[in-house]
């Protein structure tokens, strides 16, 4: 599980990770009454394998079919002019909007399905595992041009590829959230869904999805910032000559940018930002507040997030009204329905592993066995494909991908390192100050949800003129793309800190680097472990889109992984593509279990603090 | 709820004939068969029980004993790996919809309003309006003394109230069954009195429609102030080892001298599971008709399993009975020190097995190495431990001789796990070590290295000489 905690702490819940690639997922507290299910006691296994196949073979498909894509670009005119940013502001916020529903119905059902089906169970967690630790935007080029394939003619294909990409980027941690709670259900209340006959559908709506329901809005939030990242990369993307621009806010930024029109630069970012300020405030503190209701615990807690958004429609009486006499008798209705179609099971013992009852050759047995064989086939020809276009990689470029590997991995080391010196004292200094955390916790929230995307155009005006400008850019995009991850989970490992352990630590006159070494670094360890995670993803994703610019028309860029991705997108070199694609996520997987899971594992036995 | 309260009002409750539920041979392993290496683990070994109309039974036993299993197979909840239960002469192979479930956690959910938790057992049931089913509920929630809190959060209640919740939830639906799994023992005393009270007082006036109630509980006096009829069981593989009749009505609450008898009879049965049940249910001379199990003498067991005791709670009691001269009732230790006997249970068994102490007729009694950890310092209590521990616990004995014949006097954990493995379950096993380390560090016997997961002899100075 590599990028994945199930942390079982408290506060933990409470513990914000947004920004690009959200990657992690936290977790509700377990209830005490939790039943034995160890979730993912794995191993690399033979299913590990199986969807490392499939996923090889699906990825030479996208990139074999984009190969088949005509060269002609779908590039809309996009207008400069003030008056049009709302409109823009509008197409981005529904691309947005769409991504984040495909992703919440298909994290209802994923985590469903592997939650209860025992068969399908370990090569859906894998799949997961897998999905999350790939970075996607290497996927970006491939994946556009395989759309552009199939729908020539319209710029369909793009916006498919948008909302797409937006929904890779947000589904994998809300589903791993989803399922984490699934299998964490407290027993006690299983049984009593079971006792008192709930049926399939109202089990899922009151006891499922509400126990899950605090893990889920906080990385829907996660979700919902990373989209943004994801958004303004797929509106704007350039592959050599050919453009691909939808109108939207991200493609608003780029023109701006290329037309040097700093006005309309900056017009387009305040729009940007006054736009994720507004949803946060409108809706997802309003969700956040409301969901406290959810939080599994026994006694009511004292510092429950609020909302005077939230306090106003509850005390709404037309919204009350309309609860009661359209909303609920709607409900009721489609709950009515649901049962009659998914009864309560009336026969069935709860499972309990070894009173699986005998298989029957059901509709739904014969669907699973027609998906997995088609899946196979899928990723048979896939792989059959993938080798095709890897032997026509040429040995040298081996050592090309290889050595560019290298200086992408170094960069990523420069950029955690960069981050960590200005993250891990201001984070500590804020954290340890409950009047500051406070106060600038919410500032920081929607700071880092700005898209670094979003500030590449502008910061490249400035950058690129200084000699040997695009390595600093190309770190500093980086940097930009990760840093937040380290300064929350810091913030939030500070102000976790017991006050009593503080106390002590004055009390014995433990200062200065005694007690950074035996205070401060220890209790925030496993904090920061888990912002390091996420911003190493993140920044091995961002290297695809900061090594390799395009600005002004003009192409710049410098060696590494990122670019060699992005580059031969670019000219259409689909074997090279395909090679330092795989390649990459390859690295990332294997840091990933190698590294991380292992500092993660020594934070969870060393430093928890309970 | 109110429609049937009129019509039953003044049908008192009793015992009849009628099998109601019926459990024949039930035998339930956990643990698969199919995954090589793991044992499967025998939980209940052939229990059959007969439930009648108009009963109140409760299931008493030690920690582990399956009793909270054997409620859920008889629920229909869990299947038992063979055996049948029928209810009312039809087998059960699913959950029983005639029957309500009280736990001890409560399990409401906690994002509903007190309303909405009792409703849920009635959405099932599709004939009823939506408007029926407020009715029904706030009817439940009034009888069970719960007015003005419809609209409050589980979270906002206590603990009483919250169980009130729990057994409006379980009475709205008018269950023919009432099953509770130690429903009282989250709450405290006078809550608890108070809540056992009122339920007593619905069932015996026939005010709820239920015919018959199991209970499963740690509480000798509860457990013999509530039911008609007491089932007690026992240790690994849990089996029933007696069913004893209950007290007549007026014997129940009151402390009468029957009621201190009969909690006696249960205390003796329970702190001595190696005894045969029918001997000691014979020497309390209980006249009434009790169906005891006479088992064969307990054949050692494979095994010693270490109960999970902390050293400091045994120098404690040990002290402690000392002070009463050596001996004392354990119902009366239970009491005073708020135990309930499944706390006790473990301590008892520490002190049998480190030589310490015995349980015998309901008391505990030292031994004179017993006598003198309750009266010596640290340092010889230490010296104490070591020598009962050597001679008498198996897992400590045989790590030591392990360690002194290792080269470097150091061992991996994994080497006697998997062995322990062999007996324990997984879990079972890692603290069966943790106990063992627990108890080996207070001796200085051997340390733990928990990082490296090493065991080792710590090449400090032999105890004893005083410091
Ligand atoms: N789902 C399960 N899987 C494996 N073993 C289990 C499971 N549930 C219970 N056991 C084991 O079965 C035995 C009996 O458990 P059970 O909960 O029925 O005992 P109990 O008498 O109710 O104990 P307690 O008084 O502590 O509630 C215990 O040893 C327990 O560890
Ligand atoms: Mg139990």
């Amino acid at each position: 599980m590599a990028q994945v905690y199930l942390p079982e702490r408290t506060e933990e819940q409470n513990r914000p990770q947004r920004g690009p690639i959200p990657s992690t997922t936290r977790d509700t507290t377990r209830a005490q009454n939790t039943p034995p299910a160890n979730p993912v006691p794995r191993q690399p296994g033979l299913a590990d394998v199986a969807v490392i196949v499939a996923l090889v073979g699906v990825v030479a498909l996208i990139i074999a079919g984009a190969g088949r894509a005509t060269a002609h670009s779908v590039d809309t005119v996009i207008s400069l002019k003030p008056t049009i940013l709302p409109l823009y502001a509008g197409y981005s916020l529904l691309r947005m909007t769409l991504a984040y529903i495909l992703s919440l119905v298909f994290t209802l059902v994923y985590g469903h399905i592997a939650a209860t089906n025992q068969r399908a169970r370990t090569i859906m967690v894998s799949l997961l595992d897998i999905l999350q630790s790939i970075p996607i935007l290497s996927f970006l080029p491939g994946v556009v041009l395989a759309l552009i394939a199939i729908f020539p003619h319209s710029s369909l294909g793009v916006e498919l590829a948008a909302v797409i990409l937006i929904f890779t980027s947000q589904a994998w941690n809300m589903t791993f959230s989803f399922y984490h709670s699934e299998v964490t259900l407290p027993l006690d209340l299983q049984e009593a869904a079971t006792v008192y006959r709930l049926s399939p559908w109202r089990r899922f709506f009151r006891l499922e999805v509400p126990f899950a329901m605090i893990g889920l809005v906080w990385n829907s939030m996660m979700s919902w910032a990373g989209g943004w990242f994801f958004l303004m990369a797929a509106e704007q993307l350039t592959l050599g000559t050919r453009s691909f621009r939808l109108p939207g806010l991200g493609s608003y930024l780029q023109t701006a940018a290329n037309a040097g029109n700093v006005a309309a630069l900056i017009l387009g970012l305040g729009t940007l930002v006054v736009l994720i300020i507004l949803l946060d405030v409108l809706f997802w503190r309003p969700l956040v507040a409301w969901s406290d209701k959810f939080k599994f615990e026994q006694t009511k807690s004292s510092d429950a997030p609020e909302s005077p958004i939230l306090d106003l429609l509850r005390r709404s009486a037309l919204l009350e009204n309309f609860t009661m006499h359209v909303v609920q008798p709607l409900q009721e209705r489609c709950n009515l329905l649901m049962d009659r179609l998914m009864p309560a099971p009336s026969e069935t013992v709860t499972a309990d592993g070894d009173a699986a009852l005998p298989r029957r050759l059901t509709a739904g047995v014969i669907a699973g066995w027609a998906v997995t064989g088609l899946l196979v086939l899928v990723a048979l020809v896939g792989v059959f494909n993938a080798l095709k276009l890897l032997v026509q990689v040429p040995l040298p470029m081996w050592g090309q991908i290889i050595l560019d590997g290298l200086l992408t991995f170094l960069r990523t080391v420069v950029t955690l390192a960069i981050g960590l010196a200005w993250t891990l004292p201001l984070g500590v200094k804020i954290g340890t100050n409950p009047k500051w955390a406070r106060r600038l916790q919410p500032v920081v929230q929607v700071v880092a949800s700005i898209p670094a995307t979003a500030l590449f155009p502008i910061l490249l005006i400035g950058l690129l003129r200084l000699p040997a400008g695009i390595e600093f850019a190309a770190i500093l995009l980086m940097l930009l793309g990760t840093q937040w991850y380290m300064l929350f989970n810091i913030i939030a490992g500070a102000m976790a800190i017991p006050t009593d352990l503080r106390e002590a630590a004055r009390i014995y006159h433990v200062s200065g680097w005694r007690r950074w070494k035996t205070l401060i670094l220890p209790s925030v360890f496993p904090y920061l472990v888990t912002g390091l995670i996420t911003a190493s993803g993140g920044a091995w994703n961002a290297s695809v889109v900061s090594e390799y610019v395009q600005f002004n028309n003009k192409t710049v860029m410098t060696h590494g992984l990122g670019a060699l991705i992005a580059q031969s997108a670019a000219n259409n070199d689909l074997h090279v593509l395909l090679a330092s694609t795989l390649f990459m996520a390859t690295i990332v997987v294997t840091i990933n279990r190698l590294v991380w899971r292992r500092l993660y594992n020594l934070a969870e036995r060393r430093f928890r603090l309970d | 709820m109110a429609n049937v309260t009129k019509n039953r009002a003044n049908k008192r409750v009793t015992p009849t004939n009628e099998v109601l539920l019926e459990a024949e041979h039930i035998i339930k392993y956990y643990g698969s068969e199919q995954k090589k290496g793991e044992q499967r683990v025998l939980v209940l070994d052939d229990i059959s029980l007969q439930i009648h109309s108009g009963e109140f039974i409760a299931i008493l036993g030690p920690s582990g004993s399956g009793k909270s299993t054997l409620l859920r197979i008889l629920g229909g909840l869990i299947r038992a790996s063979s055996g049948m239960v029928r209810y009312r002469g039809q087998e059960v192979t699913g959950p029983n919809t005639n029957l309500a479930l009280v736990f001890q956690t409560f399990a409401l959910f906690p994002w509903l309003t007190v309303l909405q938790n009792v409703e849920l057992g009635l959405e099932a049931q599709p004939n009823l309006s939506r408007t029926q089913r407020t009715k029904r509920a706030l009817a439940a929630i009034d009888t069970i003394g719960l007015d003005g809190f419809e609209d409050a959060y589980p979270k906002e209640l206590s603990g009483g109230m919250r169980q009130r919740v729990g057994f409006a939830r379980a009475l709205v639906v008018e269950p023919k069954l009432l099953f509770m799994d130690e429903p009282f023992s989250a709450l405290d005393v006078l809550t608890a009195e108070n809540l056992r009270h009122e339920l007593m007082r619905l069932w015996r006036e026939g005010r709820i429609p239920t015919k018959a109630i199991l209970m499963v509980t740690h509480s000798i006096e509860e457990a013999v102030s509530m039911a008609d009829r007491l089932v007690v069981m026992g240790h690994d593989p849990g089996r029933i080892r007696a069913i004893l009749q209950g007290l007549p009505l007026a014997d129940r609450v009151a402390k009468t001298p029957a009621h201190e008898e009969l909690v006696d009879l249960v205390y003796t049965l329970i702190t001595q599971p190696d005894e045969d049940a029918a001997q000691i249910v014979a020497a309390a001379q209980q006249q009434g008709a009790a169906e005891v199990k006479s088992e064969p003498k307990a054949e050692p067991k494979p095994y010693q399993a270490l109960p999970h005791v902390k050293i400091g709670v045994i120098n404690g009691l040990a002290e402690r009975v000392l002070r009463a001269g050596g001996r004392e009732d354990l119902f009366v230790i239970g009491r005073e020190l708020q135990m309930e006997i499944d706390d006790l249970l473990p301590i008892i068994e520490a002190f049998e097995l480190l030589g310490f102490g015995e349980a015998t007729g309901g008391d505990l009694v030292l031994t004179d190495e017993g006598r003198r950890l309750a009266e010596s310092d640290e340092q010889a209590d230490k010296v104490l431990f070591r020598d009962q521990e050597c001679q008498h616990i198996q897992l400590i004995r045989q790590i030591k001789e392990a360690l002194d014949a290792a080269e470097n006097h150091e061992m991996d954990e994994t080497e006697i796990l998997e062995q322990l493995e062999e007996y324990f379950s997984p879990d079972e096993a890692s603290r069966q070590l943790d106990t063992a380390v627990d108890w080996a560090r207070y001796a200085e016997l051997f340390a733990y290295d928990d990082e490296a997961g090493l065991l080792y002899l710590e090449d400090a100075a032999p105890v004893g000489n005083g410091e």
